[in-house]
């Protein structure tokens, strides 16, 4: 089976799809908010199949080492080389050789497209927090190609 | 239970965010555009580009020759499906002239846990698009089209594939 490769083409077809359907509407400003939905709604969908037989977690610490752990194994092939936290609500992830970022060349000349290739992680993320009753802003931080940086703010009411 | 035991199954979860990503974007793109023949224009398109580039991964995972006709052609796609999706479509209902077939299959990973509106959306539009993308790259020029669609509440999905023509290498359009 190699579905991975096809996961990956629609997920740039996604980023295409949405650049094209945002540049007849407005002018340069790229709006990735498409994208980062289509993600979303992935996310939370695959956390209520993914952890319907799983024991519960103990609290948001717990959560995010799931994300990190089993549920980065199987999108992305690794684990999150790095979880920091600040015990008050902001988790920061990094991946080293992000699934989607490994493919390019790790110079500067690509870095600015980086952006568009981290909105639909970013949205998974949030789907899946969001289904685990966990409210979040997630945003991505790409200084140097592949690797990736994911800030988790959770949102307390 | 503990955790050690309940480890993911990765394939598995991966063809299921391939079925819910590719379900998140069909609805988006019905919100966004009116039209669902435009809907299914677009996916059928995403399909191609898929195609284009999915040929390439084929050749490479696949000790494939060139193809003499159609037969080896259907083949190789019924493998695709496999290989890509899968899935192990029918390859049936040949025309006389042997230039046309149908796929057929009664079950498909995209289109699980879908329900479709009433609006003549063709919710499987990326496979066609991406078979005629595939082949265009190997100088194959077909059309492809929906009979049935289990979606639709036919019995089966088929999927009829036509030979137009072989293409000639030609220098792209704008070069000289």
């Amino acid at each position: 089976m190699a579905d991975d490769i096809v996961f990956e083409l629609l997920h740039s077809e996604i980023i295409n799809y949405s650049l094209e359907q945002n540049k007849s509407s407005n002018g340069k400003e790229v709006d990735l908010s498409v994208v980062e939905y289509i993600g979303f709604a992935a996310g939370y969908k695959i956390m209520e199949r993914l952890t319907r037989e799983w024991p519960r977690f103990k609290d948001e610490l717990d959560t995010m080492k799931f994300i990190c752990t089993d549920f980065w194994t199987c999108i992305y092939k690794k684990q999150i080389d790095n979880l920091r936290t600040n015990h008050q609500g902001v988790y920061v992830l990094q991946d080293n050789a992000f699934r989607f970022l490994i493919n390019f060349s790790s110079g500067q000349q690509y870095l600015e497209y980086a952006p568009r290739y981290v909105a639909y992680t970013c949205g998974l993320i949030r789907g899946g927090l969001a289904n685990l009753c966990i409210n979040s802003i997630v945003t991505a931080e790409v200084q140097t190609m592949p690797s990736c940086k994911f800030h988790i703010h959770v949102q307390r009411s | 239970m503990s955790r050690q035991t309940s480890r993911l199954d990765a394939k598995k979860v991966n063809s299921e965010l391939l079925t819910l990503t590719y379900g998140a974007l069909v609805s988006q793109m019905l919100k966004e555009i009116d039209n669902p023949e435009d809907v299914n224009k677009q996916l059928e398109r995403i399909g191609y580009n898929m195609g284009v580039r999915l040929i390439e991964d084929f050749l490479a995972r696949t000790p494939s020759t060139r193809c003499l006709e159609m037969r080896e052609t259907a083949d190789k796609i019924q493998q695709a499906f496999r290989l890509y999706l899968n899935m192990q479509p029918v390859v049936t209902s040949w025309s006389s002239a042997g230039d046309e077939f149908s796929l057929v299959w009664d079950q498909c990973p995209l289109s699980e846990w879908v329900e479709m509106p009433n609006n003549g959306l063709k919710y499987c539009a990326l496979i066609p698009g991406a078979i005629r993308g595939a082949l265009q790259m190997v100088q194959l020029d077909v059309q492809c089209w929906f009979v049935q669609d289990l979606l639709k509440g036919d019995p089966i999905t088929e999927l009829r594939v036509k030979y137009i023509k072989r293409l000639e290498d030609a220098v792209p359009a704008g070069e000289d």
